[in-house]
């Protein structure tokens, strides 16, 4: 008799699956409940993002990065936005700088309600999400009221921002903020130290500091492995040198240590918006350059000046051309190191425009993460990995 | 003619049927109803936990809402999948929403308010309740779904797991009653509430509960259909009334074993307090009120909790129901042996 060969249970995880964070297609082999084999096969929200920038003028670039990933689209222009600027070689007023330090922490924060109350409901906890949601609709009001949007806001711009902040709105943010942590410490209170919880992300898809390094993990990932690695803090963007903030760092690099660094990065981004509250209450000026070749004449400006008529038509047909040069520039978007790599070849259009996603080198990861856990744990790692497929698939 | 009647409905065999099925039809019909509304309810109770409204369009406040959802639970079309075993896959449903009902034929309501008055009423319902697992189990395999056979397989494991010690919670409260008859088991709770059960078996109380989520397939023990994992576990490929049956048998399944934990342990029908006016409410009003009660138990549980997983819930189940609950046994026997308090029957 030869010997019997037990085959594995070969099981198709989404793309229509409740728990896939998107369009993530898994293919799943198992022994029982225990996962031998995840292949994650990615591409189907794949839009040829980078093609698509290289025959757009670089303003008109700006709202696909609203459209990587679409849970933190201001973060991802602040990078783009960056990019241009330096291959400008230009610097954006203080005010400006205040006004994108800002938005980019509203950006963190709306990132991390969704992913811990998302990545609570993969534990199967129904109450968080809602609590987080409500925060996130009061949030994203303010991304309406400067840009018109909710999501896709295309607020930064190469050069400053679009506008300046409505009357009220500091105030109003102050408010937001009084009763924003208490919320967070009642969610804290559903999940820290819930049994069931700590039971469900404790040891659960742990990432020691070398492999961290060797999946190329960035942001919170990183972080919670035990590495205190933050762009704002070794090579700080925009006004971020002038920021007071810590940055949360995890031991042992579970899901629990994921889920952690991720609320007390909530925490650090209240206290930067408060400082920069306080600073734009003092900081005047502009908000972008005063350069009519790069940023668009005022309105009432176009009503009598020839030139202005002149420069705004320019800039709304042509754009504006970029020396040659090339650059990578990164931020600390919520998920990690979002990267840009712009090739200028002289002309008003980006030769090369390479995007580099956190969640791709992330995503890779799972595998890793998962094998010889449980079903239910796979669930747990893709919701502490923070995936959104917009940004991965591009 | 008065007398005729009597004679009819109480010798003839015909007159007896139609008693019976009246009978049937007047737990019936007020348990869908009250399976109906516990929907609503269950949603009312998330929505305020979760800061929300719930259901509040269909109707005043929502209350049609129960309605409208059965109906187009009704209209709709049932699809059963071409790999399907087609029989088997209608039967599944059956089995689970009848013995969800069926199960109803010995709880008291009130003093005597009882289909069938059976001596062995315990075991009956402990018998039909295991039988529950087959409607699960057959609905996994005749899918023919990856995700419907796991979520069956989890779901008989679970359910076979919790049934042991909920096993020996009953047999603790038997012993301290000296009959299988739930009837008798009331009764034997008469007087101020802390006579009831709940108390002097407060661990074996709070095992029954936990058991009795277990057994009901909810939150934090609703792996068979934990939407992270497994879709909707083993009714993924189900749709309209045969989805609704499985529906309606684990709301029907819930009333049940709340009903079954006002009966053993909250003093079924009687009043908290044994003296007028409290006892001139009618008994089945404390009994509702006592399955609100636990049944609100539930639906708070799911507001809050997140889920097991599946080696946790058995090691819970396994690790530690099992030999608490087996401990008080032996522990209650002991007591009622040499404390003198043995039932005399």
């Amino acid at each position: 008799m030869s010997d019997v060969e037990i085959k594995t249970l070969t099981m198709n995880f989404g793309p229509q699956h409740p728990a896939a964070h998107g369009v993530l297609r898994l293919v799943v082999e198992m022994d029982g409940e225990i996962v031998e084999r995840c292949d994650p096969h990615i591409g189907l929200l794949h839009r040829g993002t980078e093609k698509l920038i290289e025959y757009k003028s670089y303003l008109q670039a700006v709202p696909y990065f609203d459209r990587l990933d679409y849970v933190s689209p201001m973060c991802q222009e602040h990078a783009y936005a960056l990019a241009v600027e330096k291959l400008l070689g230009i610097t954006v007023p203080e005010r400006g700088q205040y006004i994108r330090v800002l938005f980019a922490e509203i950006t963190r924060i709306l990132n991390h309600l969704l992913n811990v109350t998302t990545f609570a409901m993969d534990t199967g906890a129904l109450t968080p999400p809602l609590w987080g949601f409500e925060q996130r609709e009061l949030l994203m009001e303010y991304y309406e009221q400067v840009s018109g949007s909710r999501m896709h806001a295309a607020y930064f711009r190469p050069g400053g921002v679009h506008q300046d902040l409505p009357d009220g709105m500091l105030d109003s943010m102050d408010g937001w903020i009084k009763q924003f942590r208490p919320v967070l410490k009642d969610i804290e209170d559903l999940l820290n130290d819930n049994r069931i919880f700590r039971q469900r992300t404790v040891d659960i898809g742990v990432v020691s500091r070398e492999q961290a390094l060797d999946w190329a993990f960035s942001g919170p990932l990183i972080r919670a492995s035990g590495i205190p690695w933050d762009l704002r803090k070794s090579q700080p963007y925009d006004v971020y040198d002038r920021m007071d903030f810590d940055i949360p760092v995890g031991k042992t690099g579970d899901c629990f240590a994921r889920y952690l660094v991720r609320v007390e990065e909530m925490y650090q981004s209240v206290r930067i918006m408060e400082q920069c509250i306080e600073a734009l209450r003092k900081v005047g000026g502009p908000v972008r350059v005063d350069d009519r070749k790069i940023s668009p004449p005022r309105r009432g400006e176009m009503k009598d000046s020839m030139e202005a008529l002149i420069h705004h038509f320019k800039l709304y047909t042509e754009g504006y051309k970029v020396p040659a040069g090339e650059t990578y520039t990164a931020v600390e978007a919520p998920k990690g190191e979002f990267g840009v790599y712009l090739v200028s070849d002289g002309t008003n259009k980006p030769y090369r425009c390479k995007i580099r996603a956190p969640g791709f080198p992330h995503l890779q990861a799972l595998e890793m993460m998962t094998k010889g856990h449980q079903l239910a744990d796979m669930s747990a790692n893709i919701g502490s990995l923070d995936i959104v497929f917009g940004e991965i698939d591009r | 003619m008065t007398a005729d009647l009597i004679h009819f409905f109480t010798t003839n065999w015909l007159g007896q049927g139609i008693v019976i099925f009246a009978q049937c039809l007047a737990v019936t019909v007020p348990l869908l109803i009250a399976v109906a509304y516990m929907t609503y309810v269950d949603r009312k109770v998330w929505a305020a936990i979760q800061l929300r409204r719930g259901p509040n369009v269909v109707g005043p406040f929502g209350l049609l809402q129960p309605m409208a959802d059965g109906l187009k639970l009704v209209l709709k079309e049932t699809i059963i999948p071409s790999s399907a075993n087609s029989v088997l896959f209608v039967i599944a449903p059956m089995i689970t929403f009848m013995t969800a009902l069926v199960a109803w034929a010995v709880v008291p309501f009130d003093d005597g308010w009882v289909i069938a008055d059976i001596n062995v009423g315990i075991l009956y319902l402990f018998a039909i309740s295991s039988l529950g697992v087959y409607g699960i189990i057959i609905a996994g395999w005749a899918s023919n779904s990856k995700y419907a056979f796991l979520g069956a397989l989890r779901s008989a494991a679970q359910m076979v797991s919790y049934e042991v010690s909920i096993g020996f919670v009953l047999i603790t409260v038997l012993l301290c009653v000296g009959s299988l008859n739930l009837s008798d088991v009331v009764e034997s709770q008469r007087g101020w509430f802390w006579r009831w059960y709940f108390l002097p078996l407060l661990p074996m109380f709070v095992i029954f509960f936990v058991s009795a989520l277990a057994e009901t397939n909810r939150t934090p023990f609703d792996l068979p259909m934990s939407e992270a994992e497994l879709v909707a576990g083993f009714h993924t490929e189900y749709s309209a009334m045969t989805f609704g049956l499985f529906f309606l048998g684990e709301y029907a399944n819930m009333i049940l074993l709340s009903a079954l934990g006002a009966v053993l342990f909250l003093g079924g029908w009687l009043s908290p307090i044994p003296y007028a006016p409290f006892t001139l409410i009618p008994g089945v009003v404390w009994f509702a009120l006592k399955i609100a009660f636990l049944l609100f138990v539930f639906s708070w549980t799911k507001g809050t909790l997140p889920r097991y997983r599946y080696d946790q819930l058995m090691r819970l189940g396994w690790k530690v129901f099992l030999p608490v609950s087996l401990g008080w046994v032996v522990l209650t026997a002991a007591v009622l042996q040499f404390g003198g308090w043995l039932p005399k029957s």
